[in-house]
């Protein structure tokens, strides 16, 4: 899709020709994250459709106890330092941001008193400056009004890096201003389409000045409210134990009427992902279970305890295998892997298609991820109702073999395909975990009937993941020819998430293999088309390089995805609340009740 | 008795050495290990680089191994545990956090164990082959050849899932008064204190019968008898204060690791103990936590090693400690 049918379809939405959902249906499933197609008609002046609100609560508090299982429990509860979602979901019950994103990608405001947008003049024709109005009357837990005046603060602090805020990356390059006691404007340096990062979501959360005031840059560490949050939220901070308990009590002075439900909140940590599921699901003794990794034919027994479902939220994670496009086996400058090498087989663009036929994406799924793993050809992973039907995952065994003969891949006596000497021989890593080793079971087995020789490999997470660069065994070395593992879509807007795709984010020694693009694959066009897309005020032409992107990175077979991995979260039965893939669980926190 | 001033403190000389080296172990195991404490944030692409290479310099991470050790060390001595990367507050906090419940989990169990133990001991030594004894003896077989990971899933599924009368996750601060209080408190501490004291109560038990079967076979003890004294009399005053003296020092040495918790079954009821602080912290790779509650681990076996030490030669004066 180009620029000009998505102005076109833009145009559709404000006629009334198309509905909004549709328009965001067809461009997330270009690879476009809902919260950026929402910004393409917020920019448009489109208002956005408010969801109507389901909470029917008529008075505030008698919900008695609300209580939720998270089995990594919360270390720390300073938002500006959380590290986890574990952390950020704990900050979340007391601190709130301007506003949160829906799970279609729409904002919502929380201490804002409305979204900015062209049409109520938040939004500058330059896409250089967003002033938000804030709410009137919001009261910190203590008491002290919340003002523009923490806002700007909270700049100060994140974008300060002696603090070493985890969230300086959404707060720098930018300047922010009060421009009266409820109205701030903030300034970015450059030209920022996706303008709706600071303040927003899990990065966003607020912090009073007053109480952190004397804390910002070296001295973070020792402001006692790290421990003791002071927000504007649904709960008031009652006690914390690391890794174990957040308790909150009700917050009876909250901003929005008849909010919050429930008279406490106990956020419990610790555990395993399998009991937890079974005390919401089956026992009942909680009302929510966070992050439930569990075998999906286990969560179909404990459902049948009848007290609990599993809620599947869509999210952008995707389990993929990565081609690595540079040769492990030889070493150059003391690096494997270097850019300076060619991989031997997988430069052949014809292996790197078998490859993919020979992906069982379906048995993986109804053998292994069940619900928790949707089999996928697409590398922007969707909710399964955005799915675009233009790649549809294909497992053909006599394809692949068709395309591997014509490429001149011929059976040896071993029943090894070779070509000029070379044999098909590939080495395919990933992490220690169970359906991992599963699925490079099952991709063995159609690889070897292919004549493609696999040899399997696994390395502990600790490792793995870790940016060791005494350790040949990382994912970002890459010292294999294949490799699989999930990436996370955090980020509402796409940016930050193709750039692993870019040739100067190729993963060397040089960086410390810091770099993001572990393929080493490059195309000159993807660059020129992300370097643009950086710069381009035009959200429209903007999301059109996006999706032009994708198109180069997936149909060129740099990577194979395997399955989308959507979230999967244990609610009881009678629990009434609102999830998103692209915030908090806690993103609406205020609104959770329990049915009679 | 000849313990001796001299003795004990020659004793503690030789441990100061012993817990030197422990540490130096222990840090360069640590400082060696794969893994990365501030791994998130650097795998992470919305935050800069600069973060983690600011926080890395923040916490000393950056220095070399030696001088790391030493900082740990001068610190420790002036009791400074550290401060946790993961939860951002001193690791001594931390660590008090969780043990008032690891010694009311633990410490309870151990107490149940050592009250299933010594009577079953006993009685079953005093009648060596009987049918009571035949039966201790094939309950404590089965008793510690069962994990603690499987004993605890079996309760959970009786208890909790079949019969729905106890909680399966234990809540350190439980928000209920009086009476309710208490009541609460029972409910969620049965499982996980049965769990362990089994285990436990198992192997002690056949401590207890061995130590005490080798006891009644000895001539005072058939003297006591032929006197005419009373059964209880000859095996409560005769038998079992001399069975015990073993059994005492094992007990002794057992405490070390009711400060250590129990890992395993700490994180199946999701007790906030300190087991289950060190296994969350092995896994975020909170270094100074590891450390801290490591050493002060080491330091409780090398104290409670002494003490057994002593008491031995205290309740067996023919025990002489030079």
């Amino acid at each position: 899709m180009n620029e000009k049918q998505i102005r076109g379809l833009i145009e559709d939405v404000r006629g009334g020709k198309l509905a909004r959902r549709d328009f965001m249906v067809k461009l997330v499933s270009l690879g476009v994250t809902a919260p950026m197609a929402g910004h393409l008609l917020l920019n448009a002046g489109i208002a956005q459709a408010q969801t109507p609100s389901t909470y029917k609560p008529t008075k505030r508090g008698g919900g008695g106890a609300l209580k939720v299982l998270w089995w990594q429990g919360a270390t720390l509860l300073n938002p500006h330092f959380a590290t986890g979602t574990k952390d950020q979901d704990g900050s979340r019950i007391f601190y709130e941001p301007l506003a949160s994103w829906d799970k279609d990608g729409n904002l919502v405001a929380n201490l804002a008193a409305e979204i900015p947008s062209a049409t109520n003049g938040g939004l500058s024709k330059d896409g250089k400056s967003v002033i938000w109005k804030l709410k009137r009357g919001v009261t910190w837990h203590d008491g002290k009004p919340f003002t523009s005046a923490d806002v700007v603060f909270n700049w100060e602090y994140a974008s300060d890096p002696a603090t070493s805020a985890v969230t300086i990356g959404s707060y720098k390059e930018m300047k922010v201003e009060a421009i009266d006691s409820h109205t701030v404007k903030i300034t970015f340096n450059k030209v920022t389409p996706f303008w709706a990062t600071p303040f927003v979501g899990v990065q966003g959360m607020l912090i009073p000045k007053h109480l952190f005031e004397a804390y910002k840059g070296a001295k973070s560490r020792e402001a006692p409210n790290n421990l003791k949050p002071v927000g504007t939220g649904p709960y008031k901070f009652t006690d914390f134990t690391p890794g174990d308990m957040v308790r909150g009590a009700i917050n009876t002075t909250y901003h929005q009427a008849n909010k919050p439900f429930f008279d406490s909140i106990e956020m419990k940590g610790g555990g395993d992902a399998v009991s937890a599921a079974r005390a919401v699901l089956q026992t009942g003794e909680y009302d929510f279970a966070w992050n439930l990794q569990v075998e999906d034919e286990i969560l179909v027994k404990l459902e049948a305890g009848g007290k609990g479902k599993v809620v599947i939220i869509p999210s952008g994670d995707i389990e993929f295998i990565q081609c690595n496009f540079t040769d492990p086996a030889v070493e150059v400058d003391g690096e494997r892997s270097s850019i300076k090498t060619k991989h031997p087989i997988l430069t052949d663009p014809a292996v790197r298609q078998a490859l993919s036929l020979l992906v069982d994406r379906a048995s993986i799924q109804q053998f292994i991820y069940g619900r928790a793993g949707v089999g996928t050809a697409d590398f922007i992973n969707n909710p399964p109702r955005y799915r675009s039907t233009a790649n549809k995952p294909e497992f053909n065994i006599d394809k692949a073999m068709g395309i591997l003969e014509a490429a001149g891949w011929k059976k040896g006596g071993d029943g090894v395909r070779e070509k000029g000497g070379k044999k098909l021989k590939l080495l395919y890593q990933t992490s220690v975990n169970q359906p991992r080793q599963k699925t490079q079971a099952i991709v063995k087995q159609a690889c070897q009937k292919a004549g493609i020789d696999i040899e399997l490999k696994a390395v502990t997470g600790a490792v793995f993941f870790s940016s060791d660069v005494a350790n040949p065994d990382t994912y970002t070395k890459l010292y294999s020819d294949l490799q699989m593992f999930t990436t996370t879509m955090n980020a509402p807007d796409p940016e930050i998430f193709m750039n692993q795709y870019c040739s100067w984010e190729f993963a060397t020694k040089a960086n410390k293999w810091q770099g993001r693009n572990a393929t080493r694959w490059s195309n000159p066009e993807y660059d020129k088309a992300f370097r643009a897309a950086e710069g381009e005020l035009d959200p429209v032409k903007r999301a059109a390089l996006f999706i032009k992107m994708n198109d180069m990175v997936v149909q060129d077979h740099a990577v194979i995805p395997v399955v989308s991995r959507p979230r999967a979260r244990g609610a009881n039965l009678k629990l009434r609340y609102s999830e998103s893939g692209w915030d908090s669980d806690f993103w609406a926190l205020q609104d959770w009740y329990r049915e009679a | 008795m000849t313990l001796s001033g001299t003795y004990i403190l020659r004793r503690v000389l030789i441990a100061l050495p012993s817990l030197l080296g422990i540490s130096v172990v222990l840090f360069t195991v640590l400082a060696l290990a794969p893994g990365d404490p501030f791994g998130d944030i650097v795998s992470n692409p919305n935050i800069p680089a600069e973060v983690a290479a600011n926080l890395r310099k923040k916490f000393g991470m950056d220095d070399p191994v030696m001088v790391r050790y030493f900082r740990w060390l001068l610190a420790m001595l002036q009791g400074d545990w550290g401060f946790s990367f993961a939860s951002r507050i001193d690791v001594d906090t931390l660590i008090l956090q969780r043990l008032p419940t690891t010694l009311l989990v633990v410490g309870s169990s151990q107490i149940l164990a050592l009250l299933i133990a010594l009577p079953v001991g006993v009685y079953a030594a005093t009648r060596p082959y009987s049918l009571f004894d035949q039966i201790a003896n094939t309950l404590t077989f089965v008793g510690f050849s069962l994990p603690t990971f499987f004993t605890g899933l079996m309760l959970i599924l009786v208890f909790s899932i079949q019969l729905d009368w106890l909680p399966f996750v234990y809540r350190a601060d439980i928000t209920s008064t009086g009476w309710h209080f208490y009541w609460d408190h029972l409910k969620q501490t049965i499982m996980p204190v049965t769990v362990l004291a089994l285990f436990q109560a198992a192997s002690w038990t056949r401590y207890v019968r061995s130590a005490a079967l080798d006891v009644v076979k000895l001539d005072y003890v058939t003297t006591a008898r032929s006197k005419g004294l009373k059964e209880s009399v000859v095996v409560l005053k005769h038998v079992v204060r001399n069975a015990m003296i073993p059994v005492v020092t094992l007990v002794a040495l057992q405490v070390p690791a009711i400060f250590g918790g129990a890992i395993v079954t700490e994180q199946i009821f999701r007790v906030p103990g300190i087991g289950s602080l060190l296994i969350s912290a092995i896994l975020a790779n909170d270094t100074p936590v590891i450390m801290a509650v490591t050493f002060v681990f080491s330091c409780l076996v090398i104290f409670f090693n002494l003490l057994a030490d002593i008491l031995y030669a205290w309740l067996d004066p023919r025990i002489a400690l030079s």
